[in-house]
């Protein structure tokens, strides 16, 4: 058993005593007594808690909201919350549907700079900037007229805009406000397609992120992005990137390592949890972050992470695509030694659990014989 | 240059000596090969210039018990 109180509550100790003036030879009595207290309330050896964690877990799941939208008129960023999103986090899916980061920026900025800062990570395309197109199907080029001013404030370089444009068999021109783009060969279905893909040019910013917001948090200002784009957030003048997170698990595993990402795992599922309005212990999520990382990568929950890699065959047929697992098993020829719960209940045992993980060694008195080695299951 | 180590999600991962590793397997009761893993191709393990084969200690923040200790050896990856 721990022999030690956990750093927290030894720290509040601490504070307590000092408060309180208490004498040294009592201070050990009651640090006694807080570790008796604190052990009674521990989980004990052999208990299941994964069993209690997967109760405690579903159980509020089940009364969560499907829905995800309707915020009628809030500012901000539409992220997907609820059970959708907990099934993201916990199926350790690579893109969630609503990536989103929260960019702070180096303390002291104020709300003008954060502003500008928001500017810089905006994507522009081209089709941001262009007021007005004139298609001439004749002589194949598009015009498009550019909003100076918005160039301007957008720190673009207009020369850049024309060059911007890489797209073959084209030749595009920058004069006063207009880009001129002209197809070499062409005809006139696709000078329409072409016009569509010369919107899409990427002028400035960070791709992807499509939307900023700027908003307060406490006494600061910071931005929340729609579009998730770590490395490159943190180049950016001014992003404080000791801060900076992405909902993304799995950029944050690229990023910042797996550490970090079990974290993540922690953060994002607490927060959905806590936005529906469902308390559930921190600990259960630790525990299902810790058992998702544990190979140094992230692991989802299911069929084709950890409940369908397990050893043993019998746990993973009676979990889903039991014909898949007995043929399989039984073409490579595995044996279940029964070392886990699920195999010992199919088998009607007493399960490795509780008081079902311990063997009685005993010695009779009286006998000189040494104690049997292990004692007989109890099969009935 | 931004450092991955000085991210606040980022807890402190120091590397055990030889024999600071084998106290700990002894007060674990583990073999090294049962501890969880980290890949080499880590971040984190790039930048503090870990080996294939060292055993981290982790000393998480945690919210339940102001900060945590956790094991995890380096591998291939």
């Amino acid at each position: 058993m721990f022999m030690k109180l956990p750093p927290n509550i030894d720290e509040e100790l601490k504070l307590y005593f000092e408060k309180n003036k208490i004498a040294k030879d009592k201070q050990d009595a009651i640090r006694a007594k807080v570790l008796d207290l604190y052990r009674s309330t521990t989980y004990d050896p052999e208990e299941p808690i994964g069993i209690v964690a997967a109760q405690s877990l579903s159980e509020p799941a089940t009364q969560m909201t499907m829905r995800t939208y309707h915020f009628a008129g809030t500012a901000g960023i539409q992220v997907t919350l609820g059970l959708p999103r907990m099934l993201e986090i916990f199926d350790a899916r690579k893109e969630p549907r609503t990536p989103t980061m929260n960019v702070y920026l180096k303390p002291g900025f104020n709300i003008d700079q954060v502003k500008e800062a928001a500017e810089k990570i905006k994507e522009v395309k081209l089709k941001d900037v262009v007021l007005s197109t004139t298609l001439d199907l004749t002589d194949m080029w598009i015009k498009c007229k550019i909003d100076m001013d918005k160039v301007r404030k957008l720190g673009i370089d207009p020369v850049k805009v024309a060059k911007a444009i890489k797209i073959k068999n084209t030749r595009s021109e920058f004069e006063g406000d207009t880009l001129t783009v002209t197809a070499k060969k062409s005809d006139v279905s696709n000078l329409r397609k072409l016009k569509y893909t010369i919107m899409e040019t990427h002028l400035s910013g960070i791709k992807g992120i499509t939307q900023v917001v700027v908003t307060k948090e406490g006494d600061e200002w910071m931005i929340n992005t729609l579009g998730s784009n770590l490395k490159k957030v943190y180049a950016v003048d001014g992003v404080d990137p000791s801060r900076t997170t992405s909902n993304n698990i799995f950029e944050v595993l690229d990023v910042l390592g797996v550490e970090a990402a079990r974290e993540a795992i922690v953060k994002q599922a607490q927060y959905t949890m806590e936005e529906q309005g469902l308390g559930i212990d921190v600990r259960y999520i630790m525990l299902l972050a810790d058992l998702m990382t544990l190979s140094g990568g992230i692991k989802a929950i299911g069929r084709y992470g950890i409940s369908g890699q397990k050893s043993s065959v019998l746990v993973r047929a009676s979990f889903e695509e039991t014909k898949k697992h007995f043929t399989g098993a039984a073409i490579r020829g595995e044996s279940d030694p029964l070392l886990g719960t699920v195999e010992n209940i199919i088998m009607n045992q007493v399960a490795p659990i509780g008081t079902g993980a311990f063997d009685l060694v005993g010695k009779i008195p009286g006998s000189d014989k040494k104690p049997a080695k292990k004692a007989k299951k109890k099969s009935k | 240059m931004f450092k991955v180590t000085d991210h606040e999600m980022v807890p402190k991962h120091e590397v055990l000596t030889p024999q600071e590793r084998k106290e700990v397997l002894e007060t674990l009761g583990v073999e090294k090969e049962q501890l969880p893993v980290i890949k080499e191709t880590d971040p984190v393990i790039k930048e503090i210039g870990a080996k294939r084969g060292d055993v981290l200690r982790i000393i998480r923040k945690s919210q339940t018990a102001g900060h945590s200790v956790y094991y995890r050896r380096v591998v291939e990856g």
